[in-house]
């Protein structure tokens, strides 16, 4: 049963994913990559991180697909006027891919000897709990960086954003 | 409570991530929108993410959850920034065709 859902969520994954970058149109791409969010968030349930995919859903899904929709849409580019890059550029990009897919691949499936299989102790490690007990016990010090992290890229986006507009005026 | 890991194995999460990674990597050199290449960035964190995660349950570990969610944070902040970036080059260009920034070029 468990292996049924993990096959289907995979094709799923891995279909909107290149549905992503095959569109040409960008609003049809970030609506393939929710959905390739939506089966990544499926893929931690199935771990047993439920936590962790609430958080994804949240984060992904909404806030950073939301933001890119807007800028789609601000940037008036839902339309495929997009240029086609050369021929020889795409068969690079084809090239590549299939090399690096390989690489990777090769290597990966060179570990299966190695790692033992799978044994649960039943212990709890993984519960809201747990995360935030070693979230603010061991990983204090990277955890108030994370939010010195946001809190600048807040200031620096609206920086950015702005500075057109003030050169303009004067 | 049961895991996927007793019926599949970790060894098929590092597969299906490493072709996600792939996919990222494919669509970085395929296209020129640079909004397009920022959602290629999102497939290839979110491939790194979900090895990290089969691990940690893997390893009953708490730790690799908790990388995951400084990734999440550091991918908020790169998008966020980025597409200020985006606006900012579209107002100045009036596209956001990776091609059309020659002004370094010498």
């Amino acid at each position: 049963m468990g292996e049924i859902i993990f096959y289907a969520l995979a094709a799923v994954t891995l279909g909107t994913a290149l549905l992503t970058i095959f569109s040409r149109n960008p609003i049809h791409s970030a609506l393939s990559l929710v959905v390739c969010f939506f089966s990544i968030a499926g893929h931690y349930l199935l771990l047993n991180a439920q936590f962790l995919a609430i958080v994804h859903i949240i984060v992904y899904s909404g806030a950073i697909m939301i933001l890119m929709l807007f800028t789609i849409m601000l940037m008036n580019l839902n339309k495929d006027d997009e240029s086609h890059k050369p021929i020889a550029a795409k068969i690079a990009a084809t090239i590549a891919f299939c090399l690096v897919g390989l690489v990777l691949l090769a290597g990966l499936l060179r570990t299966k000897p190695v790692v033992e299989s799978y044994y649960y102790s039943g212990e709890d490690f993984q519960s809201i709990k747990v995360l935030g007990k070693v979230l603010l016990n061991e990983y204090m010090v990277p955890f108030e960086f994370a939010s010195v992290l946001l809190l600048v890229a807040m200031i620096g986006a609206v920086l950015i954003s702005k500075k057109d507009k003030e050169k303009s005026l004067k | 409570m049961e895991t996927i890991l007793k019926e599949i194995g970790v060894e098929t999460y590092l597969y299906l991530s490493a072709l996600l990674f792939s996919i990222g990597v494919f669509g970085i050199l395929l296209r020129r929108n640079a909004i397009v290449m920022f959602m290629s960035i999102e497939i290839m964190l979110n491939a790194v993410n979900m090895m990290l995660v089969a691990f940690s349950t893997y390893h009953q570990d708490a730790s690799g959850q908790v990388f995951v969610f400084f990734s999440m944070a550091v991918a908020a902040a790169e998008v966020a920034v980025g597409l200020a970036i985006l606006v900012s080059i579209f107002r100045n260009h009036g596209s956001v065709d990776i091609d059309n920034l020659k002004n370094l070029k010498g």
